[in-house]
């Protein structure tokens, strides 16, 4: 995984609430015994209609939406299933950072693991991204902080460990690995 | 606050005893928690990549005995064919299923396959199993997880990584989760489920309001469910957000344990009993949150919308997004109503269905069966009607009950083992614009095929609407006593 300190891009913006993992990527795709290519089924049948033409209205397939690099959702992204799938299906597409007021628990720990920055805002500041697709934002690991279209900065939470792992291109496994002697002990004591 | 000082603290939740047993590396602001788990789930969606991943960096399975694996997701539910090989949906199916054949091989782990007598839905195979027992940590690439909380142990879905982990390292990086107690008082109505309970709680809560929480459910209500019921409504904590739910283990969960195949047995069990019935809650422990819903005047729920929150009584009507205050939450309503194809204010009983699945992680149990068989029995379905019992242990104890005659007799398909229509991976599916009653636990957008239209309730609510070709209140066709 490559670090990941700061992210600049223009957002697309999707303002529906509770965007679940089976619209993220629905569950036919599932099937694979890889991760690669999962793009292009991302959003698959909100973006496709039954014959496979892009639907014009849906936002991912606007020519402004082409090369953004953050989603602004709303409220409760990732919601359902624990398919991980769904971070890759995002990051395979080309975003690095999901905006919203609440993310699943499950997705967010998913995308975690696989350089996508889960972004959870007041809903405040979140609104004035929710008014402004397409606007340019930045976000900051280092310091926590996204700048809002209006100028202003709005900090995120996320946990310090995750952090790290994503600033320094890190994976958890590593460090579960390094304690191999703390398991060994706790079975012992079982 | 560490675990140790957490641990010394008095009182404690059943969680938090869970949790605090199996802190390996207690949690700093740091670095999270070093969870040890107990067992691990595995099916064929969600372990490929992992697996792949332990080939890649030249690692075992730690602990091949804490693995334990089927398949249901990618499986066909209906026979073998006269040739010997299965009806999968496609090749990639196929592929799937025999990669977690020969991965089960290669790392040592117990798999209970297609063509065996125990394959089944990965959360009704582990309890039968008897690999599910109280007080363990219990993981699975899979939301539903929550299921095995039933059995008071900490149970919570995973990612593939994470999956990569528990089969590394046996242990997960955690940060200790926030409490909800959810109490149900009263008692439920005759024709009313645990389904109808856990959709009146998620309606309550929101399908994310149980966000960062581990649910303990509490009262009467909850006491009073079989295992069966109580494995539906943990099961569907994730609706709500939270990633577990769980529930003290008692009697009748000790009693539905004993005798499985790996259940401990002579002085390993009598051990184990005494350290169990340490489990439930201490009195005065503290949740974080703490919510109560009154049942006792609760009719069978079903989902109206595209998520499963959005629940109201069968003899209820649509709810009108004018009503709604909120522009945002207008908007989900009116977005809901619009692909659900449903008027405000419209009575939901009456709306015409066209197809009906009894079956999955939620409800695919011989009690649903059961429950599904006493609406069935002596009545026709007027719809395409798929009847799929969770695994093949549940599938031999319908046969032998008869209740497979009864599901064929009315018309409706007795069908293999797995997943099915739930998740719709296997070729079950709805086509576009379809409306389809389903004992399933998700209403997604497409959740059951591209354009489909999920309606969730129990399964005497989804055997009524078969019969009625239309949603219908169960209450009508049953005699008093059955859930």
């Amino acid at each position: 995984m490559d670090p990941i300190r700061v992210i600049e891009s223009r957002t697309v913006v999707l303002s529906r609430e509770n965007v679940d993992t089976d619209q993220i990527i629905p569950a036919r795709f599932l099937k694979v015994t890889d991760k690669k290519g999962l793009g292009k089924v991302l959003f698959c049948d909100w973006r496709y209609d039954a014959q496979e033409t892009p639907r014009p209205d849906f936002v991912l397939n606007r020519p402004e939406a082409r090369g953004c690099e953050v989603l602004v959702a709303g409220d409760n992204f990732g919601c359902g299933s624990s398919r991980e799938h769904a971070p890759w299906a995002l990051v395979d597409y080309g975003f690095r950072a999901v905006v919203s007021t609440r993310i699943a628990d499950i997705f967010r720990n998913n995308a975690l693991k696989n350089g996508l920055v889960p972004v959870v805002l007041e809903p405040a500041a979140h609104a004035k991204l929710l008014a402004a697709p397409g606007a340019s934002v930045r976000i900051d690991l280092e310091t926590q902080t996204v700048r809002l279209p209006d100028g202003s900065t709005a900090s995120f939470p996320i946990d310090g460990f995750s952090r790290y792992c994503l600033m320094n291109g890190v994976d958890e496994l590593g460090f579960l690995l390094s304690q191999e002697e703390a398991i060994a002990g706790f079975e012992s004591r079982g | 606050m560490t675990e140790k000082t957490q641990a010394q603290q008095g009182p404690r939740t059943l969680f938090g005893k869970v949790w605090d047993a199996h802190v390996v590396r207690p949690e700093t602001p740091e670095t999270p928690a070093v969870l040890y788990v107990d067992l691990h789930l595995v099916h064929e969606v969600t372990s490929p990549q992992a697996f792949s991943h332990l080939r890649e960096r030249g690692l075992r399975v730690r602990r091949p005995e804490r693995t334990l694996a089927t398949m249901d997701h990618s499986t066909p539910t209906l026979p073998r064919r006269p040739d010997g090989s299965w009806p999968f949906v496609d090749a990639q199916a196929e592929a799937q299923v025999r990669f977690l054949e020969k991965n089960a091989t290669d790392f040592g782990v117990e798999l209970h396959g297609l063509g065996s007598d125990a394959q089944g839905v990965i959360h009704v195979f582990g309890p039968e199993r008897g690999a599910t027992q109280p007080g363990m940590t219990v993981v699975c690439g899979d939301s539903h997880t929550a299921t095995h909380g039933a059995f008071g142990a900490l149970a919570f879905g995973i990612g593939t990584s994470e999956v990569g982990h528990v089969l590394a390292t046996q242990c997960l990086l955690q940060r200790r989760p926030r409490t909800l107690a959810v109490r149900v008082d009263g008692a439920l109505a005759p024709g009313v489920s645990a389904k109808d309970l856990v959709l009146a709680i998620v309606a309550k809560i929101g399908v994310g309001g149980g966000t960062g929480h581990v649910i303990e459910y509490l009262g009467p209500a909850v006491r009073s469910l079989s295992m069966e019921g109580r494995m539906t409504l943990c099961n569907m904590s994730i609706e709500a957000g939270a990633r577990a739910g769980m529930i003290a283990p008692d009697d009748a969960t000790f009693q539905w344990i004993a005798g499985r195949p790996r259940a401990p047995e002579g002085a390993a069990w009598d051990a184990a009993l005494a350290r169990w019935r340490k489990l439930p809650t201490d009195e005065g422990a503290r949740h974080d949150q703490e919510v109560s819903i009154d049942v006792s005047r609760l009719a069978p729920m079903i989902t109206f919308g595209t998520n499963p929150a959005q629940g109201i009584p069968v003899d209820g009507v649509v709810p009108d997004p004018a009503a709604e205050r909120d522009p945002q939450a207008r908007g989900t309503l009116e977005a809901a109503l619009r692909y659900m194809g449903l008027r405000p204010g419209q009575p939901i009983a009456g709306q015409k269905v066209d197809a009906v699945f009894v079956g999955s992680c939620t409800n695919g149990r011989i009690e649903d069966i059961r429950a599904a068989a006493a609406v069935l029995r002596g009545r026709k379905v007027k719809v395409r009607t798929l009847v799929v019992p969770g695994s093949h242990q549940v599938k031999r104890a319908a046969e032998a009950e008869g209740l497979d005659r009864v599901v064929r007799d009315a018309g409706a398909e007795w069908r293999e083992p797995g997943c099915s229509m739930c998740i719709a991976m296997n070729g079950d599916d709805l086509r576009p614009g379809e409306y389809c009653v389903s004992t399933s636990n998700r209403n997604f957008e497409g959740r059951q095929g591209p354009g489909g239209r999920t309606m969730l309730a129990s399964p005497l609510t989804a055997a009524a609407a078969a019969v009625a070709g239309a949603v219908a209140d169960p209450r009508t066709m049953v005699s008093g006593e059955v859930r």
